[in-house]
């Protein structure tokens, strides 16, 4: 659908280096990376706003690497909405329609009918100053979806509006992906977000994209440090691996750890990360499949309301361990109190 | 005691240092004010009456109006494109381009004046070749509209670029987007939301063209704008015969920039 094949281009202080990745059709492509990753710039070159130096961009099979943005049919949607403040709702959506010279009367009733889509059908013949965050979004997605673009670049478009409106956005945008099979090319550097919208993520830092997968894949199997602690690995860990006979360890100080047996152990140097989600926790030892157990104290608890998060130091490792709320009860977890951690071996991602 | 009291809290709310301030400000205001108001007064109904009547007042005050009019669009053309490129690209010696572009409100108005007889004299640089199909500048309207556009050009050039300026760059990459070109980006976007940056400036350059004087004289004495018909009548008859038709142009200068301005006004709030 659309595919980005070795661009590079710098703007300012931002750049892209050798990106490539292709997005399906219809599918819900999310760009996540922290601030000045060259995120937006990724999106300005598949708009055309800027053009890439080196690499081409194709869209729905068209070579656009130096279309302008006009031929590229794309929707552009951006933080803060850009619309044009003067003119009112319904003359915003309407706006692509009459730039390609459709009739008054068919432009106002095509653009009045994504309004009433995206709920804003009400606010037709307002000026676009008095209306709220999320409905000034709702105005410039309809705007953009009006000229039917063969794919929606959305510019960390959930990022101005307040907790509530996000999530009631996020699932407008999940809709239109899902109802119209809008093709979603999404950046954020909000993980969160990522793993709620995402089909697949891109995870950019420094001008390159460092990793592409599912939410899953990112989130369990990170491709290298970055991209581990980016997306909140708190149960990181820098060893070596040992092998006793079948059985292969990672080792980090007086912490051993049993991993998968299938696991390449030919580097020396390599790191570990247990998700805080897999850890079980108990008052007394355990026999369970669990491979690896171990005993150490509570040192600090974060409480987050519906679950809690208990800090544990064991083997001179701080191990993270997520809760509900009920089982913290259960445990009267505190701190200095001994417990018992236990994992899976698979549950020990190497990289 | 009470209103002791009043004054003490008058003195700690406006604070004395606004007091001076509003007393230094009305002497500005009346220095401009009373002069104008003062000459105006000396003038009755009948005596401006009998200076309408006059043909050649009635012909100065009308070639000042039309030909600032003209300089006014012929900055406008040339001016808003430039204030565009200002506003929206980084190049090489635009630094220097916005000096050249303010440098007519720094350099003396006669001094613009021998500049523009220089090129546009029947032997300067444009003014020989254009000479040969019949345009003239010496002594011609062509002459003071030239000499108008170099003094005001600037209040459009810089009017221009900070309407531009204000304009979210981003609306145009939208617009491009939504399928638009470059060209329709500017003509529906940037433009109509610079318009009324650009009409108060097209006034200011309107009212600045009307009331030069001194480039223009150097070029074209003749045929007579207002500001020279003054002069001229000032030295040739005095203090008494030179009033009347400067109280006319000023009345009528006031009146149209007024009214300029309230219509630039209404639009810009619309």
């Amino acid at each position: 659908m659309m595919e980005f094949n070795g661009v590079s281009r710098s703007w300012g202080d931002f750049k892209a280096e050798g990106v490539s990745f292709e997005v399906k059709k219809g599918e819900f492509f999310v760009i996540l990376g922290p601030t000045g990753a060259g995120k937006t710039l990724l999106l300005e070159l598949a708009a055309g706003f800027y053009y890439p130096k080196k690499g081409s961009i194709r869209i729905d099979g068209r070579d656009v690497t130096l279309s302008p943005p006009e031929k590229r049919r794309i929707g552009f949607i951006y933080q803060d909405y850009a619309l044009f403040p003067h003119k009112n709702v319904l003359s915003n959506v309407a706006w692509g329609l009459r730039v390609a010279r459709v009739g008054r009367k068919e432009a106002f009733a095509r653009s009045l009918e994504m309004a009433e889509k995206l709920g804003i059908a009400h606010l037709a013949d307002r000026g676009v100053g008095s209306l709220s965050g999320g409905e000034k979004q709702r105005v410039a997605i309809a705007r953009a979806l009006v000229t039917k673009p063969e794919v929606l670049l959305l510019d960390e478009p959930l990022s101005a509006l307040d907790r509530r409106t996000q999530d009631a956005m996020r699932k407008e945008l999940k809709r239109l992906n899902r109802e119209m099979g809008m093709t979603m090319v999404h950046v954020t550097h909000s993980q969160e977000e990522a793993m709620l919208l995402a089909d697949r993520i891109a995870v950019m830092d420094g001008g390159r994209i460092v990793q592409v997968g599912t939410p899953e894949e990112v989130f369990r199997r990170p491709k290298s440090e970055f991209v581990a602690e980016f997306l909140g690995a708190e149960n990181l860990y820098r060893g070596h691996i040992e092998k006793e006979g079948d059985t292969v360890f990672f080792v980090s100080g007086n912490l051993r750890l049993e991993v998968p047996q299938e696991v390449e152990y030919g580097f020396s140097e390599c790191r570990a990360i247990v998700r805080p989600e897999d850890i079980i926790i108990s008052p007394v030892k355990i026999r369970s499949s669990a491979r690896n157990e171990l005993c150490g104290a509570v040192e600090e608890i974060s409480d987050y309301g519906a679950t809690v998060k208990a800090g544990v130091r064991c083997g001179g490792e701080m191990f993270k361990v997520l809760i509900t709320r009920h089982s913290y009860e259960e445990l009267a977890l505190s701190a200095g109190k001994t417990v018992y951690i236990s994992f899976k071996a698979g549950s020990v991602h190497l990289f | 005691m009470k209103s002791g009291g009043a004054a003490g809290a008058w003195f700690r709310t406006r604070e004395p240092v606004m007091a001076v301030f509003t007393l230094l400000g009305t002497v500005a205001i009346l220095f401009v004010a009373l002069p104008v108001v003062a000459m105006v007064m000396k003038e009755t109904p009948q005596s401006i009456w009998e200076t309408l009547k006059d043909g050649s007042v009635r012909r100065a005050i009308y070639l000042s109006a039309s030909t600032a009019l003209w300089a006014t669009l012929a900055s406008l053309l040339v001016g808003v494109p430039l204030g565009y490129l200002l506003a929206r690209k980084r190049f090489w010696g635009k630094e220097l381009i916005q000096s050249v572009a303010d440098l007519p409100v720094v350099i003396p108005h006669t001094v613009a004046g021998i500049a523009l007889l220089t090129i546009f004299g029947a032997k300067g640089m444009i003014g020989a070749p254009l000479s040969e199909w019949g345009v003239r500048f010496v002594d011609a309207q062509g002459g003071i509209v030239v000499a108008m556009v170099f003094v005001s050009m600037s209040f459009v050039i810089n009017s221009a670029r900070n309407g531009f300026e204000a304009v979210d760059p981003r609306l145009e990459k939208i617009a491009r987007s939504l399928g638009s070109s470059r060209a329709g980006a500017f003509f529906r976007v940037s433009l109509p939301l610079a318009a009324p940056s650009i009409a108060s400036g097209a006034v200011m350059c309107w009212a600045r063209a009307i009331s030069e004087f001194g480039a223009v004289i150097v070029i074209a004495y003749f045929p007579m704008i207002a500001p020279t018909l003054i002069y001229d009548r000032f030295l040739s008859f005095g203090l008494d015969a030179s009033r009347p038709i400067a109280v006319v142009l000023v009345l009528i200068c006031i009146l149209l920039f007024a009214s300029l301005r309230l219509i630039t006004r209404r639009r810009s709030k619309a």
